[in-house]
């Protein structure tokens, strides 16, 4: 149910087909979280410097 | 495999029978899981509660690594999957997607967690639930873990799969339900786990076998976490989810603003699983930029959107209440909602729970400094009972008392125990939760044997009051398990000896839809809710900084 | 409600009630998230990124030469008490199950703390102060501390590192 029925040939708004659009929401939610947290640690456990 | 449907009558929704199987199978494998870990539960209460200290180290040890798999892992997931099955075909009224596949994943997640439990239990890995290499355990205790992880992705990819095929055979129209949207996120959440389980697990039983040489702690310890805090997130998303869906179910809610609840959930889909890096705070591998980042779920958005579900959902209860004529004063709708039904009570209990204790302890010994003074202590583990336990198990039982008339079709064999193990287990808990985080703030360790350090090397003074609030963690957990018992006691004898319900609408009571005349109902007793929800919040932050101000000074 | 599909626009206005909700929890969010930054800037008690790869051999070397170097004071339960100088470089190795060596440090001064593992991950927990930091095999974490209080002070292990883990239990003594 929603608050303003749908008129024949009235465009949904961009949003509402963003989030429709569970597939692309897939990719974003596995993309940002593998980016910020799984590359960028290893980079930084990769570039840890020998002890003297 | 041809689709078979029955059409539900008190929904009116068209059930795929195999999808309903599949629910049954998943949720009884729960309830087999919640069991196993509430006895090694008992155990373990009864341990760490210094006046008992029921048993010797090595059981001890044994029965923490069962206890924390069994239910951290088996018992959520088990019943998620089962919410998959339910939040997607069976909501969206179409076919399962793929029937046999679905079969397929239960017998992997079975599989491997009798793998898991058979390792436990047969002394092969005494190694906790997170196994932290250079700690190792038997090779087929791994092999389980991956198994158990392929079946579980099983079930996420049969959700989407299925949500593929409502859309192509316009079963719906429009958008999806927003149950089924919160359910999405949970799937979503749920392949970032399951992945990094594989990347994880993979080469550790590769190591076990001998195959390769080593696994770096440090890296161990960063993949391990995306498996193994993303897996709670899960619980989060799901939920959120059984939140709106009781509230429906329980007193005709609907979401106040679509907008609102989903925008709330995409914040989940992006940057909840950048927590993880809560258990890497302290450690030397990582820098302070990474960990503000991360621990901060991308400067606190996920942690937004809680807070916006935590308005939305009793929001949504308010009108509803109003609507019906509850309308006076501030409280009249809370007042008068109906607490003696075990899907509302544990629904609310659930929300004011995570809320309150989990969620605020959490972002609290999430900061990356607060962690020096909270990290492997009996402060964390209290946090995550509010969160795991209070929170989503809470729920998820809540829940069962619908699944059982609607899904297996037979009446709770006594209501009224229904709704006192709602109120005992969430009072146990409550206590439970209180002694064993203020314990905690004494530096009480997590995972450790014997606080009076009778066997060690030095023998640290304990303060009394840390042995008081020990005790208090134990007789709140003595009431929490009396409750779980409870719990499985219903579901069990529901399921064996209940009164099947007939199929005839109205059969099992469903709130009714107050009618929405188009005016604008106020939210004024939820609004004062969650400005008292803001103030704790910021007491028991600000206090946490200044406790960590008095402790030696480090960089 | 909740169970059934949207049709229609259903992205609309969000009413006020619900957006002065939404405007202070973002702003508590922001602050929340600067905190961390301000205390690192401002305040006495951030985990640092001092950290060298090393391997358990050479770590030991290095905790030979520092407890050689001394100067020992005393002995504890069979461990040397090191009391070192603060311009010096400090090391602890934990190992199953022990901490050593045990230390005397001067309250007020400033010590870098060099710590390792020489076989599992430990957890260094100073009881009941309550500070808390892990110890990873192969990793050198450098933390520098300045002690605040007198007494005696407890290394716990608070990470699970077998059936010795409740044994595993340390000393640093400040005067």
């Amino acid at each position: 149910m929603a608050d303003k029925e749908q008129r024949p040939g009235e465009k949904i708004p961009l949003a509402q087909a963003f989030f429709d659009n569970i597939f692309l929401l897939m990719v974003l939610g596995i993309a940002v979280p593998v980016i910020f947290y799984t590359i960028w640690g290893l980079f930084e456990i990769a570039s840890i410097p020998v002890g003297k | 495999m041809e689709a078979v449907f029955r059409t539900c009558a008190q929904t009116g929704l068209k059930v795929d029978r195999q999808a309903e199987r599949l629910i049954k199978v998943h949720a009884v494998a729960g309830v087999f899981a919640i069991l196993f870990g509430g006895i090694a539960a008992v155990l373990v209460l009864l341990t760490r509660w210094p006046a008992v200290h029921l048993l010797d180290p090595t059981s001890f040890y044994r029965a923490l690594t069962f206890h924390g798999i069994n239910m951290l892992i088996f018992w959520i997931i088990f019943f998620e999957i089962a919410v998959l099955y339910f939040a997607g075909p069976i909501v969206l009224s179409c076919r399962l997607a793929w029937p046999r596949l679905g079969w397929a994943g239960f017998g992997l997640m079975v599989a491997g967690a009798l793998l898991i439990n058979i390792a436990i239990l047969a002394g092969r890995a005494d190694v906790m639930m997170t196994s932290y290499a250079p700690l190792q355990a038997v090779s087929y205790f791994y092999l389980g873990w991956i198994l158990f992880a392929v079946g579980a992705l099983i079930g996420v990819c049969n959700f989407f799969a299925s949500l593929v095929v409502a859309r192509s055979e316009r079963t719906y129209e429009g958008s999806i339900p927003l149950v089924t949207f919160g359910a999405a996120t949970a799937g979503i959440i749920a392949v970032f786990t399951l992945a990094h389980g594989a990347i994880i697990y993979i080469p550790t039983w590769l190591w076990s076998l001998g195959i390769i040489a080593n696994i770096d702690p440090g890296i161990y310890r960063l993949v391990w976490w995306g498996l193994g805090h993303a897996s709670q997130q899960i619980n989060v998303a799901a939920m959120v989810s059984i939140w709106y869906l009781l509230a429906t179910l329980t007193v005709g809610a609907t979401p106040i603003n679509e907008k609102v609840c989903r925008s709330a959930f995409l914040l989940y889909i992006l940057f909840i699983n950048l927590a993880s890096a809560h258990h890497l705070l302290v450690d030397p591998q990582l820098s302070p930029a990474w960990k503000i980042w991360n621990t901060s779920y991308g400067m606190y958005l996920a942690v937004l959107a809680s807070m916006i579900h935590g308005m939305t959902v009793p929001a949504s209860i308010e009108v509803a209440q109003r609507r019906k004529g509850l309308t006076k004063g501030l409280f009249e709708w809370l007042a008068k909602a109906p607490w003696g039904n075990p899907g509302f009570a544990g629904m609310a209990l659930s929300l004011v729970l995570f809320g309150f204790i989990g969620g605020i302890t959490g972002v609290t010994f999430g900061a990356e400094q607060i962690n020096i003074i909270s990290h492997n202590t009996l402060r964390i583990t209290g946090h995550f009972h509010a969160t795991v336990v209070a929170g989503t198990t809470i729920a998820f039982m809540a829940l069962t008392y619908y699944v059982l008339p609607l899904i297996f079709r037979r009446y709770v064999i006594s209501q009224k125990l229904a709704t006192l193990q709602i109120y005992l287990f969430a009072t146990g808990m409550i206590i439970f939760i209180g002694g064993m985080t203020t314990a905690g703030s004494y530096a009480i360790p997590r995972r450790y044997w014997d606080v009076q350090f009778a066997t060690s090397q030095f023998q640290p003074p304990v303060e009394a009051a840390a042995f008081l609030f020990l005790g208090i963690m134990g007789v709140g957990g003595l009431f929490a398990l009396a409750g779980g018992a409870l719990y499985v006691l219903l579901t069990v004898g529901t399921v064996l000896f209940g009164r099947r319900v007939p199929d005839t609408p109205g059969a099992v009571p469903l709130a009714a839809l107050p009618q929405d005349k188009g005016q604008h109902v106020p939210i004024s007793g939820t609004l004062v809710l969650v400005f008292v929800f803001l103030a704790s919040f910021i007491i028991y932050y600000f206090l946490n900084w200044k406790w960590l101000a008095d402790i030696w000074l480090v960089k | 409600m909740s169970l059934q599909p949207l049709t229609g626009i259903w992205w609309k206005k969000v009413d006020s009630s619900e957006k002065v909700w939404l405007g202070i929890a973002l702003v508590w969010c922001l602050i929340l998230f600067a905190m961390m930054p301000l205390w690192h800037l401002k305040g006495g008690q951030n985990p640092s990124f001092n950290t060298f790869r090393t391997t358990p051999a050479d770590f030991m070397k290095k905790v030979e030469a520092f407890v050689e170097a001394g100067p020992k004071v005393a002995e504890d339960k069979g461990l040397p008490v090191i009391a070192p100088d603060p311009q010096k470089e400090v090391y602890m190795l934990g190992r199953l199950w022990q901490w050593y060596p045990a230390l005397k440090l001067k309250k007020g001064q400033t010590y870098r703390l060099h710590l390792s593992s020489m076989d599992l991950v430990h957890g260094f927990s100073l009881f009941p102060l309550n500070l808390n930091f892990m110890v990873l095999p192969g990793y050198e974490y450098v933390l520098t501390i300045t002690p605040t209080t007198t007494g005696e002070v407890f290394v716990v292990c608070n990470e699970f590192c077998g059936i010795g883990h409740h044994q595993m239990v340390g000393k640093i003594t400040v005067e």
